[in-house]
């Protein structure tokens, strides 16, 4: 490798470095992604000094396609739809580490240059990850997307499907590797190909029994493992900034995962292995009628504009799905000229992402220091007037908090809305949220006003009452 | 195998730093952070060119040129879409401002 190239991709390491540290902050976040994207520039145009000219016309044809398709996406895509984005860009990266594996290994075998042992076993690994990467996040998507194979699609025996297909990559690894010594009926490029095929189907089956609301962190594991891929291909190509960049973001995303599960409550294995536990507990079907303090948008406005002095507000999946960004910001505007206090409470899993709500709100205009986490939220509730909670449920759920109770959300951190004074839904129905776990809050007719109403229209209808009122 | 041991010991302090890297981050963050490292693992763009540009089997070929493809993707949408979600976290000061004037 020329000294020209490994010092350029050095300079490409430390902005990668740099860029993540400033992602830290919200004030720098921006330069951040910037810096590393200079960083990314600057390896490529290294790499072009490194390889052969005849294909640069490929290359250049490759990557500018390549890049018109994610230039595309990533302009038009709506932001209630960027986890499964990002899922789709993350497939990509592990559908291509998997794919130069391949090549490489295709390549070795045909030319017959002398490859070594690291290579032999680093491109087995490779293909796994990346594969598994590449079909998990086509996965996630269409899940997100809801395409197909919504909640959680689970089979008998699945987990001993799934050690066997291990134990049978594992096995078609090592023929590949010792050159067909095990299976000698199937060639090292055959058994490799077969790998690749199998990853793909343990990739499926890893991620399907998973719902939705674990969702974000899938991506986010799965994100780790493209970058763990990416650095097992820089071990098959003697690559530096691969092994770099991708071992950082291998490691960074686990860390990652881990506060995002934590965040949510949700401890990883119990995600990764819960499809199975969780496909019992649906479906709790004990649909007793009971009264609930059903009232109109003019009473909400009227409580809000007379009696409410500090108002918060609980923003859920319901809001992002309705887009009613916009009508949330108005009631923000015309409640602070009314001279209330107005916070936003953004649960971890508001959205479908740690972070989605507060980009959602943001980008509608809600200044972001307004927005408050679960743990700069809960002091806050005692001395509120009033709660409105829009198009969220489980987040709110006291039935978390209940050691009585064996639920999904059981143990997850919630915001205690039950402590303020009034607490507001407005919601389409009585239908509990995304874990299916009835809320008793919605029963304390003294407490609790409902707004039965699509959220963006419900949203507008209180607007004008705060208005009128 | 002094090679080796080179990028070993990279993979190794790599690895640290990863772990090093984040702590601490505000939940506000965790989606464009991890929207942006799944861009900069679009790095894997570097082997799909160095596969495609030794290529000399027409098989070899079409795979590196999807895989130079789904780099590029992975690299110019992740960062694209990044920065989209972080235009959006200005400065609060300027913006309350505007608003009232």
């Amino acid at each position: 490798m020329q000294v020209a190239t490994f010092l350029a991709y050095l300079a490409a390491a430390a902005l990668f470095i740099v860029g993540i540290r400033r992602l830290r902050r919200p004030e720098t976040a921006r330069s951040g992604n910037t810096l590393a994207a200079v960083g990314m520039v600057i390896a490529l145009i290294a790499t072009l000094f490194v390889i052969e000219f005849q294909s640069l016309l490929e290359i250049g044809a490759a990557v500018l396609i390549g890049s018109v398709l994610g230039a595309v996406s990533a302009q038009r895509v709506q932001m209630t739809a960027m986890p499964q984005v990002v899922a789709a860009y993350n497939g990509l990266g592990g559908g291509a580490a998997a794919l130069i594996a391949l090549s490489e290994f295709y390549h070795a075998e045909t030319v017959g240059s002398g490859e070594s042992l690291v290579a032999a076993i680093t491109v087995p690994l490779t293909i796994l990850i990346g594969s598994v990467s590449f079909a998990g996040s086509i996965i996630a998507f269409t899940k997100l997307q809801e395409l197909a194979f919504a909640g959680s699609v689970s089979f008998p025996l699945q987990q001993v499907v799934n050690a066997l297909l291990f134990v049978g990559i594992l096995v078609l690894a090592a023929n590949a590797i010792s050159g067909g010594a095990i299976i000698p009926a199937l060639s090292p490029v055959a058994s490799v190909v077969v790998v690749l095929v199998a990853s793909l189907l343990l990739g499926i089956l890893l991620v399907i029994p998973i719902g939705g609301a674990d969702m974000p962190i899938v991506i986010s594991l799965l994100n780790a493992c493209t970058g763990l891929a990416a650095a097992a291909s820089g071990f098959v190509l003697e690559n530096y900034i691969l092994i770099i960049g991708g071992t950082i973001v291998g490691a960074s995303g686990t860390i990652l995962t881990r506060l995002m599960s934590s965040a949510l409550g949700r401890p990883l294995g119990k995600i990764i292995f819960a499809g199975i536990a969780a496909a019992g507990t649906a479906g709790k079907g004990d649909q007793e009628e009971r009264e609930v303090n059903d009232v109109n948008a003019g009473a909400v406005g009227e409580y809000l504009s007379e009696e409410a002095q500090k108002v918060v507000v609980v923003p859920g999946y319901g809001l992002a799905v309705a887009q009613a960004q916009g009508p949330m910001r108005d009631l923000l505007e015309v409640l602070e000229a009314e001279g209330k206090e107005v916070l936003f409470g953004i649960h971890p899993v508001a959205g479908r992402m740690p972070g989605h709500m507060n980009v959602l709100l943001t980008e509608a205009g809600v200044p972001y220091d307004k927005l408050y986490d679960i743990e700069d939220i809960n002091p806050e509730f005692p001395d509120t007037d009033a709660v409105i909670i829009v198009g969220a449920n489980d987040v709110v759920n006291p039935a978390a908090n209940d050691p009585e109770q064996d639920t999904p959300i059981s143990g997850m951190p919630i915001l205690d809305v039950e402590q303020a004074e009034r607490v507001i839904f407005i919601k389409r129905s009585l239908s509990p949220g995304f874990a299916g776990v009835d809320n008793p809050l919605f029963y304390d007719r003294e407490k609790t006003m409902m707004l039965f109403s699509d959220a963006k229209q419900g949203l507008q209808e209180v607007v004008e009452a705060v208005k009128n009122g | 195998m002094q090679e080796l041991l080179a990028q070993f010991a990279i993979f190794i302090i790599a690895a640290f730093l990863g772990f090093e890297l984040i702590s601490r981050v505000p939940n506000l963050l965790h989606t464009p952070l991890m929207s942006a490292t799944n861009a900069i693992h679009g790095v894997i763009l570097v082997g799909g060119m160095i596969t495609l540009a030794e290529a000399t089997d027409p098989i070899i070929r079409a795979v590196g040129f999807v895989a130079v493809i789904f780099g590029a993707a992975n690299v110019v949408g992740g960062f694209w879409v990044t920065n989209r979600m972080l235009v959006m976290f200005r400065p609060p000061r300027p913006r309350v401002k505007r608003r009232r004037g």
